[in-house]
């Protein structure tokens, strides 16, 4: 992906803070204020309410949503100082980046990096502007862990392609409108026969089921393909080289899943802020209870270590030009503490900390329930724990293979 | 790895080269050998000295370079790597109170010293085994200093030591009314409880009622430093020897059960690099510094601890012998996460500066 690195002189940057100003003073509707971007996850539909969609196309326009992405192609084209003061400037004004989602985390770098120009063209300004949402179409039942297992095939017919096959815990599959897929184009070469493939949710043939999990909550899907043309120009890359792309990709995914992410958005506080609200505490304003009080310090120490990692990781990969090697350690770090927060918070609640539904709890308790039971798939979406601890032993340490 | 600027990896690099090639483990046997309670090498020292590591957080109207917390943190990783025995971290934490405390004839007067290495400086905290700032009998009267210090850190090089009584932080320079009693530790290292019988003390009158606090929030800081260093190294020992040693027909780099032990050690000790750098970077913003050092040191503590463990588990017998070096790192890791705070004690000065 291009980048634009090169600073500029002050009196630019100074001007620049002033044209975001007014550009916010302009465009950001006050109703939205402290509120977060709805459609930046994959958890439910599409609905907006029309400041959401002004806002959305005020800033798509813009190119702002993705502040760093190429012009050419529909982003901001800004530079790193640059893209740092518009969030200063979002954050101060209370104001969200409204586009995201998989599109703009994963898929959108990978095809800035790998992809055609009549694809980069194609694809990329739809992103910028929040317009399409994207899912990814990897898993399949007997191709989780062992990704390259997969099985769906696509059959070359001359001008298209017959994709055939099923995957599963597709994100927001029912919701999107494509689907950047690994599929099988040669079933001789385990690894160099897969290639990236982009699929419209809306071709006939095309099912989605949604799978109900332990929280309740339906975020993924099946997907069944059945006798899907595809156009041979939604090929990306060469074929055959499908799993480079889609490995890059999952770099991409890794760092967006590791930050600590959607448990600590969801639940919002520290969890010694909680324990101070649902605990008992002695006259000196300690938690009485001394042994949850030493485990709950003893975790948000290692959480301020971790939030430190996840800020040395992304300096060090700004510097560095590119995404971390580390992103597999993030990964496995951020989902295992977020957790084990979710536990320490279910736990420090009682049983007025597992609620299901109904009278007599409160909203967020209610969410923390689903947020711990959602949670439980941190660790097995996006390369387990141990697909990570696999990477980093071999890619990172050089262990050798174990045969 | 923080990303440093130019001057910080020419600093970096200068002893990482030094430490490999001058002062490798083997220099350390040797004071070892050596029996002498001082337990440290002049020369290196003095070397020390002259490439300037004694005085990178002086100002340089006092001699020093002030090049900063993270450059001082830089060079202590790279020395702890390599075990070297030396004073330079109690003479930079004696330099740190006396900035932060000091007034402008103490720092005229000893600074520029302590920045040339000519005077080598420790503090003189704790009066039990186990470190608690809060419980000090050592009190001063008409100038005169009287109490004992436990396990002062290098104390027989020491020239000068900081010392905490009942109303602040004192100077004391050896000699008169200053007697040590040495402790033999398991690191080899000079260690020794220091009585203090009406000796001269100089009050270090500056900074505020935190000065206390504020020079072992530095303490624990570069004490972590050290501590990152010696991580780091048994972590690569251990990795090269996963990588050499041969059972079953295989080399053990190969056993997946192995390969994820040493994921889980490189995903914690990058989590106590970050807990370490943020230490060092809190302390030259000057922001949140009290909750950056005990991050630092209690991450710290619980890493170096699980893997100096590990790193003699996954030697295997050869990691039980005194020949080879791995057992000085665990022994040497023993001693630092009991000074200047252990675990628990950090986590409940945590639980306290958070309110609960």
């Amino acid at each position: 992906m291009a980048t634009q690195t090169e600073l500029q002189p002050a009196d630019t940057t100074d001007a620049f803070r002033e044209e975001v100003r007014q550009f916010l003073a302009d465009n950001f509707p006050e109703e939205l204020k402290g509120k977060g971007n709805a459609l930046a996850g994959v958890e439910g539909p599409t609905a907006e309410t029309e400041p959401q969609r002004k806002w959305r196309e005020a800033m798509g326009a813009r190119g702002w949503g993705t502040p760093t992405w190429p012009k050419e192609y529909g982003g901001g084209g800004l530079n790193r100082k640059q893209a740092a003061i518009l969030n200063e400037e979002l954050a101060k004004a209370g104001a969200y980046n409204p586009i995201g989602g998989m599109g703009v985390m994963m898929f959108g770098p990978t095809l800035l990096e790998y992809g055609s120009e009549e694809q980069k063209k194609e694809h990329i300004p739809p992103i910028c502007r929040g317009e399409v949402r994207w899912c990814q179409g990897y898993s399949e039942p007997n191709a989780g862990s062992d990704l390259a297992n997969l099985q769906t095939t696509a059959e070359d017919k001359g001008d298209h392609y017959l994709v055939n096959g099923q995957k599963t815990w597709t994100s927001g599959g029912q919701w999107a409108d494509k689907c950047f897929c690994l599929v099988r184009t040669d079933r001789s070469d385990k690894h160099r026969g897969i290639s990236f493939l982009l699929i419209d949710m809306d071709s006939p043939g095309v099912e989605v089921r949604p799978i109900q999990m332990i929280s309740g909550m339906s975020p993924f899907c099946e997907t069944f393909f059945t006798d899907v043309k595809v156009p041979k120009e939604n090929l990306v890359g060469e074929e055959g080289q499908g799993w480079t792309i889609g490995k890059r990709l999952l770099q991409h995914e890794r760092t967006n899943l590791s930050g600590g992410g959607s448990m600590a958005r969801l639940m919002g506080q520290s969890v010694s802020d909680v324990a101070k609200k649902y605990l008992e505490l002695d006259d000196g304003g300690e938690i009485a209870d001394k042994v949850m009080r030493d485990r709950i310090a003893d975790f948000e120490i290692r959480w301020g270590s971790f939030l430190m990692t996840a800020r040395r990781a992304t300096e060090e990969s700004k510097a560095a030009g590119g995404v971390s090697e580390i992103s597999s350690v993030l990964k496995k770090l951020g989902t295992k503490l977020g957790q084990e927060r979710a536990e320490m918070l279910i736990e420090i609640m009682g049983l007025q900390g597992l609620g299901w539904e109904g009278e007599g709890f409160s909203e967020s308790e209610l969410a923390g329930v689903r947020a711990w039971l959602f949670g439980k798939a941190t660790t097995i979406y996006g390369g387990s724990t141990e697909i990570q601890n696999n990477i980093i032993a071999k890619r990172v340490l050089g262990m050798l293979d174990h045969q | 790895m923080a990303v440093l600027n130019e001057e910080q990896e020419m600093l970096r690099d200068m002893a990482r080269e030094w430490a490999t090639n001058e002062s490798p483990v083997t220099e350390f046997r040797k004071v070892r050998a050596s029996g002498e309670p001082e337990a440290f090498d002049r020369g290196a020292f003095g070397n020390m000295a002259e490439m300037g590591w004694t005085g990178v957080i002086i100002p340089e109207e006092h001699g020093g370079s002030d090049f900063g917390w993270l450059s001082a943190g830089l060079v202590v990783e790279e020395l702890g790597k390599t075990l070297t025995a030396s004073p330079l971290i109690q003479t930079t934490i004696a330099a740190a109170a006396i900035v932060l405390g000091g007034s402008d004839e103490q720092k005229a007067k000893y600074l520029p010293k302590l920045a040339s290495g000519e005077m080598i400086g420790t503090l003189a905290i704790d009066e039990g085994a186990r470190h608690d700032p809060s419980k000090i009998a050592t009190s001063v009267s008409g100038g005169k200093i009287s109490g004992t210090k436990a396990f002062v850190h290098e104390a027989h090089g020491a020239d000068l030591f900081v010392v905490a009584s009942t109303d602040g932080l004192y100077l004391v320079e050896k000699g008169d009314g200053v007697s040590l009693s040495t402790r033999k530790l398991t690191d080899q290292r000079s260690h020794a409880d220091v009585t203090f019988d009406g000796a001269s003390a100089d009050k270090l009158a500056g900074g505020g009622d935190s000065l206390l606090d504020d020079v072992l929030d530095r303490a624990r800081i570069l004490t972590a430093c050290e501590m990152l260093g010696m991580a780091q190294q048994v972590f690569d020992t251990t990795l090269d020897y996963l990588k050499q040693r041969v059972q079953f027909n295989q080399v053990l780099a190969t056993f997946q059960s192995l390969q994820h032990r040493m994921a889980d050690l490189f995903g914690d000790l990058a989590m106590m690099r970050s807990a370490v750098e943020g230490g060092l970077q809190a302390l030259d913003s000057g922001f949140g510094v009290a909750r950056a050092a005990t991050i630092a040191k209690a991450e710290a503590n619980r890493v170096l601890h699980t893997m100096s463990r590990e790193g003699v588990q996954l030697h295997g017998g050869i990691g039980m012998t005194d020949e080879y070096d791995i057992g000085f790192y665990l022994k040497r890791a023993r001693v630092l996460e009991a000074s200047f705070g252990s675990t628990s004690y950090l986590k409940n000065r945590f639980a306290k500066l958070g309110g609960y």
